[in-house]
């Protein structure tokens, strides 16, 4: 399983829960999973940046995940 | 990523490619360029800070002689709401209506309308007989009256964001974010030692040196080339295409030398303007913002209002921290809350924390991104709060970061564990450093500060070409501001074994590379040069297979040492290697021209930290301070060009000690800025300075292939701490407000010998 975590402006698309367990294999497949448990939560997410075991990823779409990693959402850092 | 060890150019500080045409005159910025039948477009600004428009009549400009066109928000496209992507765009619709107000003006300075005419002073005759009326309204000038509930609206239709419900009713209050752990209250409860403080920072303006500029190009067809100063032509474009609902493909963009922009320059402010009038007028249209425009109309950092409280226990540990910030975002939304509410704590291993962060429209210009956006203000506040946390424990305040400081494994605040990190290196490295045991002068006072930036990665390419002599040309899509060209060239020289002098780097325009972001969030080395490393394995991979069909040998059997190619071990051919010359001399025989290739969305950009120690000393009589001495520390991953690695970290010293002493933007109470010009807005001059010592750290990002962190952007966030640190050391009062300027200083002196 993936522990997956997310931030304050991000618990309206969870209906509150902060964090969650969920079955995948890479990203894609937990957005998939995500947007299954909680509907409409596709695009926000997609949108956000993620950290995943500490590597923060602006868009980890590509990236696979291990049982036990850990999935932080977070806002997109910009930048000057 | 490649070994640390020896390398042959990396770490180095050669000439950059691009230094002889910049001190010879040359170069050409945004304003150099001249076409045939141009002329000069100027914006009529507002002279309100809040108004609706009831109308505007532009015939009489019209009509005059030498005024080929004119454009008001009326020939703009309507602007739909959409996210913009990429760096410092947001909301396509308010994007739109800052370059153009339509219905409301919502700052002075707010562009109304635009003419251009055969001269300057043509179009400046042509902006006096543009008539508009204006209802003027009660402009929102401050935070605290900006967050009050009966607060005059800048928006009418601005519901706070990231509530679990939308409001009911509209606020300037644009969003709101909340980060946390653990229990404050509790946490509270068992410090030994409480700190509170209040601390506000007004508008600071980037200070680029060279105001914006363009010249847009339409023809017959609709088709446009825009050459402009900006830190990211493919991003212009984009933004350019969207405000005017173009095709990108109809859009070349030529990205000038930049005379910098600190974040200031990744947004379009004169771009879609120049189009739309040459579109009108079908000539060549050059616009140029005077220093006042600039000032007036493009974005500072945000003003803001920070209260920290830190809670520890007589040991040091740091057992409770809370935040409350507010950033003004100017007229639309967008200040960097988010990444100031993320880094305020970043530095430090907290069980128990709370950040609440609000993003407020104010009747100000709207808020660009300035170096490390968002982080300078709140980790001026924790980093202050810091240093009264330690005068109350006696501590040393090295050793009470040290206590608390995060490392490799470390919850950051905003959620991650951190990867490899370098702050305790930086802050052994400080207080390691002859500068901070060394004595002080008599009355004079030493501050430190710890400083933090997230960097990023995103969306680079490049090509490198090999020429018929085997040199070697790379062709990326970042404008240069920091020196990047001779940090490719130096990745590119030692990826392929080939002297540095052999290698040039060259910015292709939005027609002739592939896409690449922006140059800025420190991502330019870090990204685009992981793009020239990977072109550069192209070539290496592509030079082994033509030497291994020179040879007559499998690929497998060639090795690429030194810049050039080598029969592996063992292999069994009487073949002299071959260099990078040899094969490029031959190209036509084993299958034409060497072209690498490389695109990527980089990932894995490494935190970056820093350590300033500042010693001031202070006039009481004037309250003029002197900054004797400063040292800048930081964590660079590693440093590809050093020299250029010391130069960020020195103007960012030099920014931030503006930032601390001097620079605010005054306004009037009708929200007209009193001091756009340098004269009155004072940024730091070389007599002002002393020189600037750096240390760079090494802990290598294991992301990069040599290790790059991004460096543009930390150096600016510890100085202002660090320096209102060393001023509190000196006179031995807390002043929690920047700007450190005399008269602040005098009063806080008279304030408490009263």
């Amino acid at each position: 399983m993936v522990r997956v975590v997310f931030p304050q402006h991000l618990l309206s698309v969870t209906g509150g829960e902060r964090e969650v367990a969920v079955e995948a294999d890479n990203f894609r497949e937990l957005l998939e999973a995500l947007e299954a448990r909680f509907p409409g939560s596709r695009e926000p997410l997609a949108k956000s940046a993620a950290a995943v075991d500490g590597q923060i990823y602006q868009d980890a779409f590509l990236e696979p995940l291990e049982p036990g990693s850990e999935v932080f959402f977070m806002q997109r850092i910009e930048g000057g | 990523m490649a070994e640390a060890v020896d390398y042959k150019v990396i770490g180095t500080s050669p000439i950059r490619p691009d230094g002889v045409d910049k001190v010879t005159g040359r170069a050409q910025y945004g304003a150099d360029l001249n076409l045939p039948n141009m002329i000069y477009g100027r914006v009529l600004r507002s002279p309100h800070a809040h108004a609706r428009i009831k109308r505007i009549d532009t015939s009489r400009a019209e009509a005059m002689k030498g005024v080929y066109s004119v454009v008001s928000g009326k020939d703009f496209p309507e602007a739909e709401h959409g996210e913009i992507g990429g760096e410092g765009g947001g909301d396509i619709s308010d994007l739109a209506k800052n370059i153009m107000a339509r219905d409301k003006v919502l700052y002075h300075g707010h562009p109304v309308a635009a003419v251009a005419a055969r001269s300057q002073r043509v179009a400046e005759e042509a902006l006096a007989a543009i008539e508009v009326e204006y209802e003027v309204l009660t402009p929102v000038l401050d935070l605290d009256t900006a967050m009050a509930s009966d607060a005059p609206l800048v928006d009418e239709n601005c519901y706070t964001k990231n509530l679990p419900e939308k409001p009911d009713k509209p606020s300037n209050i644009a969003a709101v974010m909340q980060l946390g752990r653990g229990d404050v209250d509790q946490g509270f409860e068992q410090a030994d030692v409480i700190v509170e403080g209040e601390y506000r920072i007004p508008a600071a303006h980037q200070g680029y040196i060279e105001p914006h500029a363009c010249i847009a190009n339409t023809n017959e067809s609709g088709q446009s080339t825009v050459w402009c100063c900006t830190q990211g032509h493919f991003e212009f474009r984009a933004m350019t295409a969207k405000v005017l609902n173009m095709n990108v493909a109809d859009l070349k963009f030529v990205a000038s030398e930049i005379g910098g922009g600190f974040g200031g320059k990744t947004v379009v402010y004169l771009e879609p303007v120049a189009v739309l009038l040459s579109r009108k007028a079908h000539r060549p249209v050059k616009m140029m913002m005077t220093r006042e425009e600039v000032f007036r109309a493009t974005g500072p950092a945000s003003g803001t209002h920070i209260k920290v409280k830190v809670g520890a226990r007589k040991d040091g540990t740091i057992t409770a921290a809370t935040a409350w910030m507010a950033y003004e975002a100017g007229a639309f939304a967008g200040a960097p809350m988010g990444p100031g509410a993320m880094s305020v704590f970043a530095p430090y291993d907290l069980e128990n924390f709370k950040v609440e962060a609000f993003d407020v429209l104010v009747n100000k210009p709207k808020v660009a991104a300035y170096r490390a956006p968002g982080a300078p203000q709140s980790m001026h506040a924790m980093e202050c709060a810091l240093d009264e946390l330690a005068r109350k424990l006696g501590m040393d305040p090295i050793d009470l970061r040290l206590k608390n400081a995060a490392d490799e494994g470390t919850q950051a605040p905003y959620g991650p564990k951190f990867p490899a990190i370098g702050l305790k290196a930086c802050l052994n490295a400080a207080k390691n450093h002859p500068n901070y045991t060394k004595p002080l002068p008599e009355g004079a006072g030493r501050g430190i500060a710890v400083g933090f930036w997230f960097n990023v990665g995103m969306q680079s390419s490049a090509e490198v070409h090999i020429n018929e002599n085997g040199t070697v040309t790379v062709v990326e899509g970042n404008p240069d501001i920091g020196g990047s060209r001779a940090s490719m060239c130096l990745m590119a020289a030692e990826t392929l074994g080939v002297p540095y002098e052999q290698v040039r780097a060259i910015i292709g325009d939005t027609e002739s590379t592939g896409f690449s972001n922006v140059t800025g969030g420190s991502r330019t080395t870090f990204a685009t040069g992981m793009a020239v490393v990977r072109a550069c394995e192209d070539i290496i991979a592509q030079c082994r297979a033509r030497a291994a069909a020179t040879w007559g040998v499998d690929e497998d059997q060639v090795l690429w040492e030194d810049g050039q190619a080598t029969p592996a071990p063992g292999v069994n051919a009487d073949v002299k290697p071959l260099s990078l010359a040899d094969i490029a001399a031959n190209a036509a025989k084993t299958g034409g021209p060497l072209l690498g290739r490389a695109s990527l969305n980089a990932q894995g950009a490494g935190a970056s930290f820093s350590v300033n120690i500042a010693d001031v000393q202070v006039d009481r009589e004037t309250g003029k301070v002197d900054v004797l001495g400063f040292t800048a520390i930081q964590d660079a991953g590693r440093a590809i060009h050093k020299a250029y690695v010391e130069g960020q970290m020195q103007g960012g010293a030099a920014q931030g000690l503006g930032w601390a002493l001097n620079e605010e933007y005054i306004y009037d109470a009708n929200g007209v800025m009193q001091n756009a010009g340098f004269l009155d807005y004072r940024i730091p001059v070389a007599s002002d300075l002393p020189m600037i010592d750096c240390e760079i750290v090494e802990v290598p990002n294991p992301s990069h292939p040599y290790g790059v962190r991004g460096v543009g952007e930390t150096p600016i966030v510890a100085p202002l701490a660090a320096t209102a640190n060393a001023v509190r050391d000196a006179v031995g009062i807390r002043i929690h407000d920047l700007p450190l300027s005399p008269p602040r200083i005098v009063a806080a002196i008279d304030a408490a010998g009263s």
